[in-house]
């Protein structure tokens, strides 16, 4: 499953709908509802995944799921339950919001069994959330996770914008797949338009894309090494990621790709010499990377950190739907560029890279595996970058529509659903980040491992709260 | 671990001078000086997400890379804010996050700076005021520097750091006038 998402009948007739991903194409459920107290069968029995987006959906829309758990999910104190911030703003004052959540954790019982709260801010330079361990000595026996406190009323800010800004508001969902969701954004809407983009613009978005994935494989590389008590390994790699923006922002204008993808194209047609540079930069790094990975492989401490970290064997992937990166670590097969290639990947399609072992290990494995693929993959793109525009004009029909924009970002497929109405504004903008599935799966990859693995393990899969808050 | 030496003793050191369009940045030494003319010893930074997208602190972690080393410059990012000078704080202020910033100001010492990162931390840049989000950490906070941006640059980041101590610099001075 690939994201589950209401449409409150207040703003025109309702529909519950999910979207699943059946071989290489989408395949889009939806069922109407008539009324905000009517309940729709749940999904979770079949996609353990969708319980959080049901109780999420159940707190912005007001529909409820038929489902055993309806603890509220990206709702703490900013509206009251009775409210719904996508059918009706909420009348609450500038003060609300500043009472404290109570929420009701699971509570575990047993003899020698405490609770080690932690969070929303946590030690290092790392986004809010809350965890709370229940352990027996150091060994943890479960962990919940408290997300949504960096809720920042996304969805409904989109139907505030123009649907040509919106772009804007999707490269800030999630700052570190800013390329992935404006592209998903962009792909939804030239879906409205029925929009052919200029060949020239999707093979630098596609060059953008890879981009990214290098910039945040080479920032969690570094930092994996860190949290394995490695430090050469954060300056190592944190020096290649900065020349890598600055490379970036010497072609593209923009370290992180703000703003770069646009509605009908790109926003920068770079020149001949500065794409040759971004090649150089990229062969260099690819060469320094495969040094720091034997360094890597040989060093003790770090093998003995890695492996059998954190697991999520392929059978538990499965039934979570673990996705994108942490997926293939545990043998899932996807990889949309090359399961269900758009321009510019059916022209150039990666190999995916396949781990088995489902450990912290297996995910590092990945993103060394990932970043050879991308960079050969970037400089093929860079090396027969077609000539032409890099922008076309895109006018909205006159008809309420939905489009699904799908992009396979650094951490996994990010999905935006666009809804227009027939005065050509937006009645909906439903936005899913990969984390929704692989937040639970950090949940059970903890079990049984020590506390003071817990920063290794949760980086190795290094997943959003921005773009999950929403 | 000769690989590993090899490494280090073939890329040297790649830390470059503080940014030179600013001059109140340019000498290292006169600005660690600074830093312990103030404060006696390391500026100590708690950073908070109060929303952000990320990006804002994809750039600050880019301030402890070899380039810009800021540790070199004697600013440390510390992990309680019991031990800090200065809270550097990002994001337009989800209301999920009002209780966690204000309790984490509570804690910082006193006397303490506060500088609030990019154009969602300055004005709520594109999520602005909403049902979610107070929009500016200044509605929240008293705010010493504001630095703008989407994100803001390493450079652009350093700079507000450096002006929040300067300004903290004078108004000690005027009141020992
Ligand atoms: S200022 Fe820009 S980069 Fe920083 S948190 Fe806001 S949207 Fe993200």
């Amino acid at each position: 499953m690939l994201s589950l998402w209401v449409t409150p009948p207040d703003v025109g007739s309702g529909a519950v709908h999910a979207a699943l991903l059946v071989d290489s194409a989408v395949l889009l459920l939806e069922q109407e509802i008539r009324d905000g107290s009517e309940r729709y069968q749940g999904l979770q029995e079949l996609f353990p995944a969708a319980a959080r987006m049901q109780r999420a959906a159940a707190d912005l829309c007001g529909v409820r799921a038929d489902a055993p758990d309806q603890r509220p999910w990206l709702r703490h104190t900013a509206w009251t339950s009775d409210e719904a911030p996508l059918a009706r703003a909420p009348t609450s004052g500038p003060e609300s919001g500043s009472a404290v959540d109570d929420y009701s954790f699971v509570r575990v019982a047993g003899d020698g069994v405490h609770e080690i709260p932690v969070g929303p801010v946590h030690a290092g330079i790392i986004e809010p959330g809350h965890f709370r361990f229940s352990v027996v000595g150091e060994k943890v026996l479960r962990l919940e996770e408290r997300l949504g406190y960096v809720h920042k009323g996304v969805e409904r800010r989109f139907t505030e914008l123009d649907p040509l800004e919106g772009h804007r508001l999707a490269a800030r969902i999630c700052g570190d797949s800013t390329v992935a969701y404006s592209w998903a954004y962009c792909q939804a809407l030239e879906a409205l338009a029925g929009l052919q983009v200029p060949v020239r613009a999707t093979w630098l978005r596609g060059i953008c894309l890879e981009v990214e994935r290098l910039q945040n494989h080479l920032g969690d590389l570094g930092a994996l090494g860190n949290d394995a008590g490695f430090a050469f390994g954060l300056a190592q790699f944190s020096r290649l990621k900065e020349e890598l923006l600055r490379v970036t922002e010497s072609v593209f204008g923009q370290r992180y790709l703000m703003d770069v993808v646009v509605p009908g194209g790109v926003a920068i047609d770079p020149s001949a010499d500065v794409i040759a540079r971004l090649s150089s930069v990229l062969r260099d790094i690819a060469a320094r990377v495969r040094l720091l990975r034997d360094i890597y492989d040989d060093h003790s401490g770090i093998r003995d950190r890695f492996a059998g970290a954190g697991v999520v064997t392929p059978e538990l992937a499965r039934q979570l739907g673990l996705t994108g990166l942490a997926g293939r670590a545990s043998l899932q097969l996807r990889d949309l560029r090359a399961d269900a290639p758009w321009s510019p990947y059916h022209a150039l399609t990666p190999t995916p890279c396949i781990r088995r072992e489902g450990d912290v290990a297996a995910r590092v494995a990945v993103r060394f595996d990932e970043v050879a693929e991308s960079s050969r993959l970037t400089r093929a793109f860079l090396s027969d970058l077609p000539d032409g525009p890099v922008t076309a004009p895109l006018a909205l029909p006159r008809e309420p529509r939905l489009a699904i924009g799908l992009i396979e970002g650094w951490r996994g497929p990010v999905l935006v659903a666009l809804e227009i109405t027939a005065a050509g504004r937006i009645r909906r903008c439903h936005v899913h980040d990969p984390s929704w599935q692989n937040w639970p799966a950090l949940e059970h990859a903890i079990i049984s491992n020590i506390v003071p693995d817990f920063p290794l393990i949760n980086k190795s899969f290094n997943l959003s709260y921005s773009g999950h808050d929403l | 671990m000769i690989k590993t030496l090899r490494t280090i003793v073939g890329i040297g050191i790649v830390s470059e001078l503080p940014p030179a369009q600013d001059d109140t940045l340019r000498v290292r030494e006169a600005l660690q000086q600074e830093v312990l003319s103030v404060l006696g010893r390391a500026l100590c930074i708690r950073h908070v997400d109060a929303g952000s997208c990320n990006a804002c602190e994809l750039e600050i972690h880019a301030l402890n890379n070899p380039i810009y080393n800021i540790e070199g410059l004697g600013i440390r990012f510390v992990a309680s804010p019991r031990h800090a000078d200065m809270l550097l704080v990002t994001g337009p202020v989800s209301r999920h996050m009002l209780t966690a910033l204000r309790r984490t100001y509570d804690a910082t010492p006193d006397p303490k700076l506060v500088v609030a990162v990019g154009d969602c931390g300055c004005n709520g840049g594109i999520f602005g005021t909403s049902y979610a989000t107070v929009g500016s950490v200044s509605a929240v906070l008293p705010v010493d520097v504001a630095v703008p941006g989407c994100p803001p640059s390493p450079v652009r980041l350093l700079q507000g750091i450096l002006t929040a101590i300067r300004q903290s610099v004078g108004d000690r001075t005027l009141k020992a006038l």
